[in-house]
């Protein structure tokens, strides 16, 4: 099953710390070993400083590993040194931001945003190509030919958003890093915009990492989902068996909290608390597959419990 | 907490509303007739999107609108006084000690060089004219009913040692402390984690048990509304399109748009599959459409749509929609498939509702005493 498909990025024991050895180490990743296989979109949830965005850049190669490392296509990127290398690596791998309208030059012609990546690794034959291409791309993500001569300002949150994702496409990635790619869009765009993603995913063959706090919304997205908290990533299991079935308790509380359109739900809804400092005990924990596929980060006398919970829910016999 | 409209005291109603911003290119009408009435102790939600009115709509009711913006008509009367045309002294007097308001951002509504205790006593001390000793200790005090820590040894200290949740409360506090008849609450939880997000709307609905303020609550996020709020009104380009009860509003919605918005976010037991969507953009308010202003991004728009604003249909006493839809002149449609099973469930409760019984209205009949008994 999932074992047999190809593993496109390996995390083995990542740790990030941001300024090792001085009073205000941070340690904003803790050995995270997970794996994104082809043509997959791995959701990553988690509240704000849990270490998500860290990850997603660390894969990008901007941020060096303190330890651990991380393959893309099996390679060490630590051990990417040469240029052909390192432009091929940084082809394959590209990145959706949140704000669409801060991370597009306003005074730049929507052409040339999209064009820079085709500029930059040489990929257009001539003038003509270029414009083709640019052109080709913006049809591809719903936008008209003709819009490449104007300027970011023209334009609505949802199609800027849409330019962000021409841009992350003309240098043709295997990999995609969507960062809260609609939490800046209004909720009738959002859909369109996460349709898009799905459609290009599906023609396109591209694998994600969809990182977002709207739960609900990476549930849709999302066929693997990973659950962090403070730089820990507490539970990794296929999207709706985290939903329907946590194990952590983090990842209980967390979803306990999501509120559901619905007023008779949420009327009755019950919030789970979680009591974080059970984290900080000094137990020696790691990732243990409780159920198939389904990991929890667990000390050793911690596992007979979630494997108690599994069987409560009919997960493992 | 349920409230009866025709128990409780109307405490603010906004009648016939239009506002306008002038603009290089023209005058944008950001508000076009818009009615609605707040109860005491009651949560109003307006949900829309961006650019839908509903900042616009609440900014006018603290006399907060910008240089550029003209009241073409209407009314806002407030504890039965016009607000509309009073002086800026005379705003200052109501804003803050009356109608309080929190903002989405927390970071950006404090002031990081004041001590928060400051920051929390100053509508005491300026309003209420309290001693600075007095006004301290009823800081203090609202500290502790906001859930922050600790109180006695935070009260000195400045917003950046505190985290994005305990702001929030710092903000609330502020709001709450000199007891206002209207809480507005713009995205309060919008920038919170949601486990934070569930503290804060609790500790919200928990204060306002005890002081019987009321609430309008504007958001984007309808599992918020759901859980939050009595009424619900629904805002899209500039006008309330549908209004009524939080359980009317959800399980028996009767716009296309409102149909769309539920339909286009998923819960976390939405199958795989296609999101629908709602096709397009809103609509530029410089030249707003003639007719109904969703009628071009609708899949169930009717001629009548685009040629004659619709008027607003009575459904129930509380619940009010403008579509030409509920006109006995409309073809039947089919809804969305999960507007239909939430259907299906409201009439299972309530057996009177009925959509066919639907008759048009004066825009005056969603206020309470003219739709009321």
């Amino acid at each position: 099953m999932a074992d047999e498909r190809k593993k496109l990025v390996e995390l083995q024991g990542l740790d990030i710390t941001f300024n090792e050895g001085k009073s205000n180490e941070t340690k904003a990743v803790q050995n995270a070993s997970f794996d994104i296989y082809e043509g997959e979109t791995f959701g990553l949830v988690g509240e704000s400083g849990s270490g998500k965005t860290t990850i997603g850049r660390a894969i990008m190669k901007l941020y060096e590993p303190t330890n651990g490392k991380i393959l893309f296509e099996g390679e060490d990127l630590a051990k990417l040194k040469k240029r052909g290398k390192l432009s091929k690596f940084h082809q394959s791998v590209q990145m959706i931001f949140q704000d669409p309208q801060a991370s597009l030059d306003l005074r730049m012609k929507v052409k040339d945003i999209v064009a820079e990546g085709i500029d930059v690794n040489h990929l257009a034959k001539n003038d003509a190509d270029r414009s083709k291409q640019v052109e080709d791309l913006l049809e591809t993500v719903g936008l008209n030919r003709d819009h490449s001569s104007r300027y970011p300002h023209e334009f609505s949150g949802g199609q800027r958003q849409r330019i962000g994702i021409a841009r992350a496409l003309a240098v043709r990635p295997k990999f995609i890093i969507a960062d809260e790619p609609i939490s800046a869009l209004d909720v009738s765009i959002q859909a369109q915009v996460v349709n898009l993603l799905k459609e290009l995913q599906q023609k396109q063959g591209l694998t994600y990492l969809f990182i977002a706090h709207d739960l609900s919304m990476v549930k849709y997205i999302s066929d693997r989902i990973g659950v962090m908290h403070w730089g820990k990533m507490v539970e990794i299991g296929s999207a709706d068996e985290v939903y329907n079935h946590p194990l952590h308790d983090y990842t209980r509380s967390l979803l306990s909290s999501i509120p559901v359109p619905d007023p008779s739900v949420e009327e009755q809804r019950v919030t789970i608390e979680y009591d974080p400092t059970d984290e900080l005990d000094g137990r020696d924990r790691q990732m243990v597959e409780i159920a198939p596929q389904h990991f929890v980060w667990a000390g050793e006398d911690e596992i007979d419990g979630y494997q108690e919970r599994a069987r409560e829910f009919g997960l493992i016999d | 907490m349920e409230v009866s409209r025709d128990m409780a005291e109307k405490i603010l109603e906004v009648d016939d509303l239009k506002i306008n911003f002038n603009t290089y290119n023209g005058s944008v009408q950001a508000i076009r007739d818009v009615s609605f009435d707040l109860y005491k102790g009651e949560t109003l939600a307006i949900v829309g999107e961006s650019g839908s009115g509903k900042s616009v709509t609440t900014r006018s009711l603290m006399g907060l609108l910008a240089k550029n913006a003209r009241v073409e008509k209407g009314s806002i009367t407030f504890k039965g006084e016009e607000i509309i045309g009073k002086s800026e002294t005379q705003m200052q007097k109501i804003r803050g000690s009356e109608i309080a308001m929190i903002f989405q951002d927390p970071m950006t509504s404090l002031d990081p060089t004041m001590k928060i205790g400051q920051q929390i006593a100053e509508p005491l001390i300026k309003h209420q004219h309290y001693s600075k000793k007095k006004a301290w200790d009823k800081a203090l005090e609202m500290m502790k009913l906001v859930g922050i820590p600790n109180a006695s040894a935070h009260i000195n200290d400045y917003p950046h040692q505190f985290s994005g949740g305990m702001r929030q409360r710092i903000v609330i506090a502020i709001a709450l402390i000199d007891n206002p008849e209207i809480l507005i609450a713009d995205e309060p939880t919008t920038a919170l984690d949601v486990t934070i997000q569930a503290q804060i709307l609790h500790l919200m609905k928990d204060i306002q048990e005890q002081s019987g303020s009321s609430i309008i609550f504007i958001t984007h996020d309808l599992g918020v509304v759901a859980g939050m709020a009595d009424r619900v009104a629904v805002m899209y380009a500039g006008e309330i399109i549908e209004i009524g009860k939080v359980d009317e509003v959800f399980n028996f919605p009767q716009h296309p748009y409102t149909w769309g918005l539920l339909n286009s976010m998923p819960t976390t037991k939405t199958e795989r599959g296609k999101l629908e969507v709602i096709p397009g953009t809103p609509p530029d308010l410089l030249n707003p459409p003639v007719g109904d202003a969703f009628a071009a991004r609708n899949h169930y728009a009717i001629a009548a749509d685009e040629k004659v604003k619709p008027p607003f249909f009575k459904l129930s006493q509380t619940h009010y929609a403008a579509t030409w839809l509920l006109d006995e002149r409309a073809p039947e449609v089919e809804p969305p498939l999960e507007v239909q099973k939430r259907w299906a469930r409201f009439q299972a409760e309530h057996p009177e509702a009925d959509r066919s019984k639907a008759v048009a209205v004066e825009n005056a009949a969603v206020l309470g005493n003219g739709g009321g008994k």
